[in-house]
């Protein structure tokens, strides 16, 4: 359906600057997902795409044609808000019929168009319902129909989930992942739930402070972050970090210290760095092993233990006063107080340089360019 | 004294209070009809039920003057004030409470500002301006003067009432391809219902009500609008007041105010306490 080429696109209220000059393609029939803490300017981005606001500065072409001075309905967008905004006072079928109307189509054309939407989303019983009649996740299915009707070029959704209960929340983001594939449409989508984040995207976009810090499959940003905000931001605990130093180098890899004394050599290219410069290890709960497995070991004492019952969280101060997140198995006996080890493998380990950019890693993880049809059924 | 009995004493004086607020707002209207109700001395002599209603007062309010006539002014004069302020501060409130644009807060401050001058103060002024505009003696210019009390508070009520309408339900008009006419006139205006109705009937009531333009900008009996007119009513002799007549031509009056709140009695409600609970 269509490509969005950003270029250079800028955005300030005022003297603010809110978007910097950030530059992102997106393919054709793409799903890109936007995440970024809040006040990172992932919505004034959709805001952008869609026409809502204006763009100070910069190129924005959606299929090759610039559309920076083009209304939100002549760019052939579509929007699904977080708040659902469905016209109260009008029925289901009126609400998804506004635009069409608007745009003088055929009553013929309209009844066919809302039809075929309220069949894909099965709203075919609820026509006739006002807004105030329908559970939350009727409306946000209405907000989409909505969306759909009009046949737009992109889909842009502003975090349409959130004001869901987690467990519709879980069934409307299948049912997005499918509607994506039905309609084989390009689609933006911004959240900062990252597991929305990493289930739905083909592509997801960090952002912070206004500028895009990584951009890749979600996989890709799993493995191989790009510097200390995506790896801190993407996986759930987050990544813990240990400020240390390069104590050796061996066969080229260096070899970092650890709290407790231990060392562990990392898997990536250190470039410029030599023995002795400032780095960050960083490697994730799920990677760190309780008791003495692994390369290396880890040792502090057990601050707090939270237990889900599929798996429990330690919280472990290390002797530098760093507080270590450890994920580990339901049956774990760890208790507060306990003075323990854990250890860590090279492989899942990251190492980061003093400007908190990452050092490449000498192998790719065969996962980040795992292809998301795989996962998909047909 | 048992808890019981306090509690019951309480209730003796809750509806003791009630019984007195009821009489003080209602006996004036009371005393109105029971006065339109009598005839000659009758008048003089307290009865709170007049022995033998005397149906005259209300047929001799029309034979005498012109007060058909009177009325349908009224009505003309009401209505349309509160057709053009409703536009007028619609389109208004939409621009204040939408647009963002320099200097929006000292617009709305100086429209507040108008409605703090008596009328008295803007009296002799205004009738330059109907001389000026050859409405004099007509009902355009009442039309004219009163959206000088109407407009203010329409655009105010108005204008906070369309701040508070979700920004995101003018976003998705805009994205379906809305103009911001029709933003107004077919997502706005259908959710502002209570606050038009409202806003309108208030309106309605100050101009039906009002006295003091009316009394200076009409000279014919023809062109009066009803206060005028009702005041302007007169006996046999100047010693002798018609309060007969009089009481009758204020009921007459007075029923479209009460039928038009009935009407709207519900839609008022919810206008007055509209945004304070999210719907």
């Amino acid at each position: 359906m269509a490509t969005v080429q950003m270029r250079k696109v800028r955005k300030s209220f005022g003297p603010v600057q809110v978007i910097k000059d950030v530059d992102l393609e997106i393919n054709d029939n793409e799903f890109v997902v936007f995440v970024g803490p809040s006040g990172c300017g992932k919505s004034t981005l959709l805001r952008l795409i869609a026409g809502l606001e204006d763009i100070t500065a910069g190129d924005l072409e959606i299929d090759g044609d610039l559309v920076n001075d083009q209304s939100p309905s002549e760019r052939g967008i579509a929007m699904v808000f977080q708040s659902y905004a469905l016209y109260p006072h009008m029925t289901v079928y009126e609400n998804m019929a506004f635009g069409l109307k608007l745009a003088k189509q055929s009553p013929e054309a309209v009844k066919q168009k809302v039809t075929e939407a309220a069949g894909i989303l099965q709203l075919d019983h609820l026509l006739t319902r006002k807004p105030r009649e329908l559970s939350g996740g009727q409306r946000q299915r209405v907000a989409i129909g909505r969306a759909i009707v009009r046949n737009p070029r992109v889909f842009l959704f502003d975090e349409p989930l959130s004001n869901l209960d987690a467990a519709l929340r879980v069934q409307m983001r299948i049912e997005i992942a499918k509607l994506h594939r039905d309609l084989a449409a390009t689609m933006v989508y911004v959240t900062h739930d990252q597991v929305e984040a990493m289930t739905l995207a083909d592509k997801i976009v960090v952002l912070n402070a206004g500028r895009v810090e990584q951009v890749g499959s979600p996989l890709e940003l799993y493995h191989h972050p790009d510097n200390l905000f995506v790896a801190g931001f993407i996986g759930s605990p987050k990544m813990n970090f240990m400020e240390t130093e390069i104590v050796s180098m061996d066969n080229g890899l260096p070899t970092v210290g650890l709290p407790g004394g231990g060392t562990v050599t990392v898997p990536v290219d250190p470039g410029s760095a030599g023995v002795g410069a400032k780095v960050t290890y960083g490697v994730r709960p799920e990677h760190m092993i309780e008791g003495s497995g692994g390369d290396a070991r880890v040792a502090g004492d057990v601050y707090v233990v939270e237990r889900l019952g599929g798996e429990t969280y330690a919280y472990i101060r290390t002797g530098d006063g760093d507080l270590l997140t450890v994920q580990t198995g339901g049956t774990s006996m760890l208790r507060a107080g306990d003075s323990v080890t854990v250890g860590v493998s090279s492989d899942t380990s990251h190492l980061f340089d003093a400007d908190g950019l990452a050092f490449p890693r000498s192998e790719r993880n065969p996962m980040a360019d795992l292809s998301r049809d795989r996962d998909a059924m047909h | 004294m048992t808890n019981r009995t306090k509690r019951r004493l309480w209730r003796v004086a809750f509806y003791v209070l009630v019984t007195i607020i009821i009489v003080y707002t209602v006996f004036p209207f009371y005393w109105a009809i029971v006065s339109s109700l009598k005839a000659g001395s009758a008048l003089f002599q307290v009865d709170f039920i007049p022995p033998e209603p005397a149906w005259d007062n209300y047929a001799s309010v029309f034979r005498e003057q012109p007060f058909a006539r009177n009325i349908l002014n009224s009505v003309i004069v009401a209505s349309v004030s509160v057709v053009l302020s409703l536009f007028l501060a619609v389109t208004a409130a939409y621009a204040l409470g939408r647009v963002k644009f320099k200097g929006r807060g000292a617009l709305l401050l100086i429209v507040l500002g108008v409605s703090m001058f008596p009328q008295v103060a803007v009296l002799s002024g205004m009738y330059e301006l109907v001389n000026a505009l050859g409405l004099y003696n007509t009902l355009g210019s009442l039309i004219l003067s009163y959206m000088i009390f109407t407009l203010p508070f329409t655009v105010w009520v108005l204008t906070t009432f369309m701040r508070d309408l979700p920004t995101e339900l003018e976003e998705a008009a805009t994205v379906d391809g809305a103009t911001p006419w029709q933003i107004i006139t077919k997502v706005f205006m259908p959710l502002m219902g209570p606050a038009l109705a409202t806003t309108g009937l208030l309106a309605f009531i100050a101009a039906w009500n009002e006295f003091l333009f009316a009394l200076t900008f009409i000279l014919s009996n023809d062109t009066r609008t009803v206060p005028v007119a009702i005041a302007l009513i007169t006996g046999g002799s100047q010693f002798e007041s018609p309060w007969g007549n009089i009481m009758a031509a204020s009921v007459i009056v007075t029923v479209p105010l009460i039928v038009l709140v009935l009407i709207f009695q519900r839609k008022i409600v919810s206008g007055l306490t509209a945004g304070a609970v999210k719907g």
